[in-house]
């Protein structure tokens, strides 16, 4: 009894309640989204808004679990977590079952379905803390980076595998650790990446052409600032530079035509404004942008949507949860959400900075990583400034597995959190 | 951190500007319920060979319900609560009526339109359109139903009815209350004649008036019109045809030879088409499955018919195809007294062939069957008579044309197998002699036997007969139709059966002799089957003009005795009708339009 006081005494208790601030909207979202005259009871369980209280309960249930299991069973056991999860990944390369052309269910019968996927990135987290937690690892070491690149790559490539490309795309929020963690040159991938993804739409708004002009007068120009005001001439190395990006831009047309998938390669165009299709391809982003904007200011008021009421907006109660935020809650609703979740990422960037060991802390900037991948993709997704990738909003979208692997998550970060002091 | 900071303060500029700075969203979907208006296309026209009109469209009016949109939750609203009692007086319906047809279209979709009422006539509509405002999420749907301005070729043309679940079931064009082409050339061009449903988007305040186009139409998508169809039909024959069939039952198909195309497609007993068209369709099409003559059936390919003597000219090919006979065999002939067939006309021994074939001799063809299967060079009988079913089949028969003609049926030509299994393998042809003479195992459809007529025209071809002429855009024809199907026997020996048939007319004992006519060649083959429904069945097939045939034509008219009696001088009356334009045989006329021959059957 004085254990379980202690813990309840010491978890950090904003964080808990606006997960189930979030937790709240999104249940009321759905069943606004889903809203059947026939079926007016938030707690029928035949309908979706039943079955997620269910899950609600279920991940309540788990996440107190979580809390009552000693915090050192978690780094202990981390990696055999890892290890468990990439089998399921494997097993559902082999016998998933393929819905909207991922294939990344697993069937437990009795109308369950199990996304590993989901869990993954928890279990990437613990992995990763796990490892950098060891006395002996020193990401100075060849051998250890190569290690660190393993754990996230190798379920990444799993997922992808899979089909499942916005899944896949939330292991890349691993980064921010490397880069708190001091791993040499993630400051630099990320500006790579950021030059890259700025340089892949340029190049598809403007064509090659044109950027071959562009990149060409930068360079001209850089080098004859060098040559002009500086007396450290890195030449060579902006050349280097100069020439790396042409090869990039160069490869773009090739890439986009060839590797990306029609629909991939369609989303980012509609995204882009080069291609205007609003009863095609664009029509989700389309609908989505209208439910939300009709929401204004104040937003309709629960259950007045009527965009959502007509099923204009394709997965309403799952990717596209966010439009029934937008169009009954307003502006008012949308902002109190976006500002829920930077509270949200700014406490456990805050707590995990707070850890004194190197598990939790790697664990806590991990898991807020992959929440700010989730809620920045989607929410870009519902507004048009993100190309559509299928991925849920956390806490907020319909789904057991996603309702489930986050609260875990999250739960595991508070119990670390809660123990901090008990670390010597 | 501070990417965190600065994607979330990105994200609340970009949703103030959507939410809060930018009107147009708000205006695309404020206080406004969308009604999705199905648009549907005009279905194609049918027309016949020389473009007359067949079949066309009329305006029909669909009473819609949106079942949300009829729950009024505004206790201010003029509207509340939904004025029931008054909907029903409105559409002269009743409670239970009403309560049951809702439920329907709640099963349908609560939220999208479904078929409250189909087809509400045009004087109902006018004064039930003008107050159903008062009756929110009613509205109404403008649609057509066929019209068939010719009472002709009602099995041909056939009709369309409302979509079936397993019809929408195995097809997800299809929505309640839609339709389909369920019978005829309506089922088996539904795609074409279709076209495309579109679809219109419009924007119905709260009080169910409609408030214009959403988004400035970009949902919206124009239907497309289903394509026209000329059949190869001609009316003014077809017309002609079921008025000689009045009274009897039985069939008439009639072919161009050099095309395949079918020129008129007669079931008698008929029906009136526009029978099966708007609220009655379901009363009468109930009656006309109760009728006991079945008028339904469309007799010339779902009646299988024993061919009696004109499948002579089928055996007599064959037989000359493989040199089991010449055209100058002589086979003996007892008459009444010949074994083990006897010979119906009485006439002395023919000495050959084309003399056979005016006479219809029994044994000569019997004698010319079993010289085929039991041909040496065959190497025993079951050999022979496989051979002798393929060529058969060859020439159209015991198998489906497989073109445009729904519930065609593919007649009988009984394998070998078959027959070891009857006769525990010891069978000979003697055993199934009665096939000699068309009798037996074998049966056909009346189109394998108009088509074996235009074979025979053709001196060794035919195209599968079917229904369409062209499509209206000039989209060419499936291959199946226009395939030339080569029969494998030569044309020497066509000329010689054609001869023979000539005589059949021309001859002095030909069995067709009184319907010569001095200026029209008429080639034939009487036909007078067994079958075990009662009287003889009557057939003929002919074609015409013997040297240039534009016409090929097979009759059948059921429990009427001799072929010359009936078939033959209405199918003679055909071709003359079809190729003079006009009959210049009044009294014959007369005296096939009038009689009556309708067997009773006991049962």
């Amino acid at each position: 009894m004085n254990e379980r006081n202690k813990i309840i005494g010491k978890i950090d208790w904003l964080t808990v309640l606006i997960y189930l601030a979030l937790v709240m909207v999104g249940w009321f979202s759905i069943f606004s989204a889903k809203y059947d005259e026939m079926h007016p009871n938030i707690f029928d369980l035949s309908q979706v808004y039943g079955k997620q209280l269910i899950w609600i309960g279920a991940s309540l249930l788990a996440g107190f679990v979580v809390l009552l299991i000693d915090a050192k069973f978690f780094n202990v056991f981390s990696l055999w977590v890892y290890v468990v999860v990439l089998v399921a990944l494997f097993f559902v390369l082999v016998y998933g079952k393929a819905t909207k052309g991922a294939v990344s269910w697993i069937d437990l019968g009795a109308g369950v379905k199990f996304q590993p996927s989901e869990f993954a990135k928890m279990a990437t987290a613990l992995a990763l803390a796990g490892y950098l937690d060891r006395l002996d690892v020193d990401l100075g070491k060849l051998k250890n980076r190569l290690a660190v690149y393993a754990i996230v790559l190798t379920p990444m490539a799993l997922v992808l595998l899979q089909n499942d490309t916005g899944s896949a795309l939330v292991f890349v929020s691993f980064v921010f650790v490397f880069y708190r963690e001091g791993l040499p040159g993630a400051g630099l991938v990320m500006l790579a990446g950021a030059v890259a993804a700025l340089l892949f739409v340029l190049t598809l708004v403007w064509s090659q052409k044109v950027m071959y002009i562009v990149l060409g007068s930068l360079m001209a120009l850089t080098l004859l600032f060098q040559i002009l005001f500086t007396k450290r001439r890195h030449i060579l190395s902006a050349v280097a530079v100069f020439v790396v990006m042409f090869g990039f831009v160069f490869s773009v047309d090739y890439a986009f035509d060839n590797i990306l998938q029609e629909h991939q390669r369609n989303r980012i165009l509609v995204l882009l404004g080069q291609l205007d299709d609003p009863k095609g391809v664009g029509y989700n982003v389309h609908q989505s942008k209208i439910a939300i904007g009709s929401g204004g200011l104040q937003g309709k008021g629960f259950l007045q949507g009527t965009q959502t009421k007509f099923d204009f907006v394709p997965e309403q109660h799952t990717d596209f949860i966010f439009c029934t935020v937008g169009e009954e809650g307003g502006f008012k609703g949308t902002a109190a959400v976006v500002l829920l979740y930077m509270a949200l990422l700014i406490r456990l960037v805050a707590l995990a900075e707070r850890q004194r060991s190197t598990f939790s802390r790697v664990y806590g900037y991990g898991i807020a990583g992959i929440i700010f991948v989730h809620f920045a993709i989607n929410i870009g997704m519902t507004i048009g400034v993100v190309p559509v990738i299928g991925i849920p909003l956390p806490f907020l979208s319909y789904g057991g597995s996603s309702m489930l692997a986050f609260s875990i998550m999250l739960a595991i970060f508070v119990k670390q959190d809660a123990n901090r002091l008990n670390i010597l | 951190m501070a990417i965190y900071i600065a994607v979330g303060v990105v994200f609340l500029f970009r949703l103030f500007s959507l939410q809060v700075v930018d009107k147009k969203y708000k205006a695309l979907a404020d206080n406004n319920a969308l009604r999705y208006v199905t648009q549907y296309p005009a279905r194609g026209k049918v027309y016949d060979r020389n473009g007359e009109l067949l079949v066309f469209n009329e305006a029909v009016y669909d009473l819609m319900v949106v079942p949300r949109q009829t729950v009024v939750k505004d206790t201010l609203s003029p509207l509340y609560p939904f004025d029931t009692l008054g909907f029903c007086q409105l559409l002269d319906i009743d409670k239970a009526s009403f309560v049951e047809r809702m439920q329907k279209a709640k099963k349908e979709s609560y939220v999208k339109p479904s078929a409250f009422m189909t087809q509400v006539p045009k004087e109902d509509y006018a004064h039930i359109a003008e107050v159903l405002y008062r009756f929110p999420g009613f509205f109404f749907q403008t649609r057509t139903v066929r019209h068939y301005p010719q009472v002709i070729a009602a099995h041909t043309l056939g009709d369309i009815g409302e979509v079936s679940k397993g019809e929408m079931e195995r097809d997800e064009y299809y929505k309640m209350g839609d339709y389909i082409g369920k019978s005829g050339i309506e089922k088996s061009y539904e795609k074409e004649l279709r076209g495309e449903k579109g679809l219109k988007v419009v924007m119905v305040d709260v009080h169910n008036r409609e408030m214009g186009s959403f988004d400035n139409g970009s949902l919206d998508r124009d239907p497309v019109a289903g394509k026209d169809i000329y059949l190869g039909m001609d009316a003014t024959l077809q017309a002609y045809g079921e008025r000689l069939m009045r009274n009897k039952v039985g069939s008439i198909v009639a072919i161009e030879p050099a095309t395949g195309q079918i020129l008129a497609f007669v079931s008698s007993p008929t029906y009136d088409p526009n029978l099966l068209v708007g609220r009655e369709r379901g009363k009468h099409f109930q009656e006309l499955m109760k009728d006991p003559m079945k008028p339904l059936i469309n007799r010339a390919v779902s009646g299988s018919y024993p061919p009696g003597s004109t499948f002579k000219t089928v055996v007599g090919l064959i037989a000359m195809q493989s040199g089991s006979i010449t055209p100058a065999t002589c086979f003996h002939c007892s008459g009444l007294g010949s074994m083990p067939i006897k010979c119906t006309h009485s006439h002395g021994s023919s000495p050959n062939f084309a003399n056979a074939i005016m006479n219809s001799c029994n044994p000569y063809f019997y004698e010319s069957f079993k010289a085929t299967i039991n041909n040496p060079k065959f190497g025993g009988v079951k050999k022979g008579y496989e051979y002798w079913k393929e060529m058969t089949m060859k020439l159209g028969f015991g198998q489906k044309f497989g073109t445009d003609i729904p519930s065609e049926l593919g007649g009988n030509i009984p394998s070998r197998e078959y027959y070891d299994k009857m006769y525990g393998g010891q069978w000979n042809a003697v055993t199934i002699r009665s096939l000699g003479i068309g009798q037996g195992e074998v049966l056909a459809t009346p189109l394998q036997l108009a088509n074996i007529a235009a074979t025979i025209a053709n001196e060794g071809y035919y195209y599968p007969p079917h229904l369409i002429k062209a499509f209206g855009d000039g989209t060419p024809l499936p291959e199946v139709m226009t395939t030339k199907m080569e029969t494998g026997i030569e044309q020497r020996h066509f000329k010689v059966m054609k001869a023979g048939l000539r005589t059949v007319f021309n001859g002095p004992a030909g069995t067709a002799r009184r319907y010569e006519m001095n200026d029209i060649a008429q080639c034939g083959k009487t036909g007078t089957a067994q079958n075990p429904h009662g009287n003889n069945h009557s057939l003929f097939i002919a074609f015409a003009p013997a040297e240039d045939p534009k016409i090929a034509i097979a009759v059948i008219v059921e429990n009427s005795g001799y072929g010359a009696t009936w078939a033959a001088p209405i199918a003679s009356l055909m071709i003359e009708k079809y190729i003079r334009g006009h009959v210049e045989r009044p009294e014959l006329e007369k005296r096939m339009m009038e009689g009556v021959v309708i067997y009773k059957k006991e049962r």
